[in-house]
C-alpha cells in the first residue's frame, strides 16, 4: 500500500486521505481545520526569489545604521551589531547572545540553508544533507525574529524623540522592506510539497 | 456528534513529527525510524507534558524578577531612574504615546501572562484526560505559539536604547537584571509550547469529533 495518499493531521492525529489540490488550495484537517497541505504553484521558484530578497535586505541591514540620534550637534548612531556589542561590554553577555541569536545568527541560518536547499531543488538536483537541513530548519525558524525587531525599533523610535532629534538610517528601510518578504517567502514555502520531492529525487 | 473517523494510532500509524509521512508501525516496536527523513518515529512527542511543565514551571519562577526587577538604568545629568516593564508603559501612556503604551502593555504583560495561565490550563486538561471542547482548546494553543515571539518586544527595545545612548555624554542606559529574566521566561515558554504536543488534546476524543 502506498502510504503517501495518507496524512495524520499534525494537531489532532486524524487519519485523512491526501486529495489532488489545484489553484493555490490550502487542504484542511476535517477535525481541527489544522493547515495539512497546500498547493503552492511554482512554490520552488518563488521561495528561491523571495530568500534571494531577503538576503540583500537582510545584508543591508546589517551594514548600515538602524537609527541615528543628534543631541547639541553630537551625532550617534547604531547598527544592529552595536545593540549586541554595546549589551557584550556592559556585561549583559547572556541578553547580548539572546538578540545576536534571534536577529542575526537564526535570520543568517534560516536564509543560507534555504538558499543551499531550494538552488539545486530548483534544478532537480538534491544538495548534500538536504534531508537533515530540512528538519533543522523547523527547529530554526521560531528563533528567527526580525519582524519583532521592527516593530523594537518603532517603539525606542518613539521613545527617544522625547530626548533628541532621531533620524531612520537605510537599515530601517530594509528592515521594513524585510517583512512582507518574509511573509511571501513563508507562504510560498510548501514544505509538503518539499519533502515529496526530496523523496523522489533521492 | 459522532463520526467513524480514526486517527493514525487507533490504526497503528505513525505520522512522523519532521516530515509528515504516515508509516505503519507494528505494536511494542519503539526504534522504528521514519523512511524518508529519518526521523525517530513516535506517537507523540516523548515526554511532552513532563517537559513542558518543566519549562512552564521555571518561566513562572522567573517571572516574577522579570517584573520586579528594573529592565532599565538610565543616568543623566538630570539624576538616575530605574524602569520596570510597568514603568515603561506607565510612561509611554503619560507622555501621550497611548498607542504605543497599548502595544508594549499587551506584548510584554498581556501576552507573557496569558501564555503562562494558557499552557497551565491546557497541561492540566491534558492530565486529566479532559474531553471539554478540544477544538477550543486547539485554537488556543494555536494563539499561544503564534504570540508568544511577541514578547521580545521589550528586550529590543532595551537592546536599541542602550546601542543608541552609550557615547552621548548626555545620559547612559544599562540593561537591568530585569531583562535577563524576562529574556528568559520568554524562551522558557517558547520552549514549554514547542515541547507540547496539541495531539495529546484530542487523544480522550478517540476519532470523535470535537
Ligand atoms: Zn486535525
Ligand atoms: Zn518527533
Ligand atoms: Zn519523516
Amino acid at each position: 500500500m502506498d502510504y503517501s495518499a495518507l496524512i495524520a493531521c499534525h494537531e489532532c492525529d486524524l487519519l485523512q486521505r491526501r486529495v489532488r489540490l489545484h489553484g493555490g488550495a490550502v487542504a484542511r484537517c476535517r477535525r481541527c481545520a489544522a493547515e495539512l497541505y497546500r498547493d503552492s504553484p511554482h512554490g520552488i521558484e518563488r521561495s528561491l526569489a523571495c530568500t534571494l530578497a531577503a538576503l540583500l535586505l537582510f545584508l543591508i541591514a546589517n551594514a548600515y545604521p538602524i537609527v541615528g540620534l543628534e543631541v547639541q550637534g553630537n551625532r550617534q548612531e547604531a547598527s544592529l551589531y552595536d545593540t549586541v556589542h554595546t549589551l557584550w561590554i556592559q556585561d549583559r553577555k547572556d541578553v547580548a547572545l539572546l538578540i545576536a541569536v534571534t536577529t542575526m545568527v537564526a535570520p543568517a541560518i534560516e536564509i543560507g540553508l534555504l538558499l543551499y536547499l531550494l538552488f539545486p531543488l530548483q534544478l532537480n538536483r538534491l544538495a548534500a544533507g538536504a534531508v537533515p537541513i530540512l528538519r533543522f530548519l523547523d527547529t530554526v525558524h521560531p528563533w528567527s525574529m526580525m519582524e519583532v525587531f521592527v516593530l523594537g525599533i518603532l517603539v525606542s523610535l518613539v521613545k527617544l524623540e522625547h530626548l533628541a532629534h532621531v533620524e531612520a538610517g537605510i537599515a530601517l528601510w530594509a528592515f521594513g522592506g524585510l517583512i512582507p518578504v518574509l511573509i511571501a517567502a513563508a507562504n510560498a514555502f510548501n514544505s509538503d510539497e518539499i519533502w515529496a520531492k526530496v523523496s523522489v529525487l533521492r | 456528534m459522532s463520526r467513524s473517523a480514526l486517527t493514525a494510532a487507533q490504526l497503528g500509524y505513525y505520522g512522523c513529527h519532521a516530515c509528515n509521512l504516515v508509516a505503519p508501525v507494528q505494536p511494542g516496536r519503539h526504534d522504528a525510524v521514519c523512511v524518508r527523513c529519518g526521523h525517530h518515529l513516535h506517537l507523540r512527542k516523548p515526554d511532552s507534558v513532563t517537559r513542558s511543565w518543566a519549562f512552564l514551571i521555571a518561566g513562572y519562577i522567573l517571572y516574577v524578577p522579570a517584573n520586579v526587577l528594573p529592565i532599565m538604568h538610565t543616568s543623566s545629568l538630570f539624576g538616575a531612574q530605574s524602569d520596570t516593564i510597568m514603568s515603561g508603559v506607565v510612561y509611554l501612556w503619560t507622555s501621550g504615546s497611548w498607542h504605543l503604551a497599548l502595544i508594549v502593555f499587551i506584548a510584554s504583560i498581556l501576552v507573557p501572562s496569558a501564555k503562562l495561565l494558557a499552557m497551565t490550563f491546557l497541561l492540566l486538561s491534558v492530565q486529566r484526560r479532559s474531553v471539554w471542547d478540544p477544538l477550543q482548546r486547539t485554537k488556543m494553543y494555536r494563539i499561544v505559539e503564534l504570540v508568544g515571539r511577541w514578547s521580545m518586544l521589550d528586550i529590543f527595545v532595551v537592546a536599541i536604547l542602550v546601542a543608541l545612548v552609550q557615547l552621548q555624554s548626555l545620559a547612559t542606559i544599562e540593561a537591568g537584571l530585569g531583562a535577563v529574566a524576562f529574556g528568559a521566561v520568554v524562551v522558557l515558554t517558547m520552549f514549554a509550547a514547542m515541547e507540547f504536543d496539541p495531539r495529546l488534546i484530542w487523544d480522550p476524543q478517540g476519532g470523535r469529533r470535537g
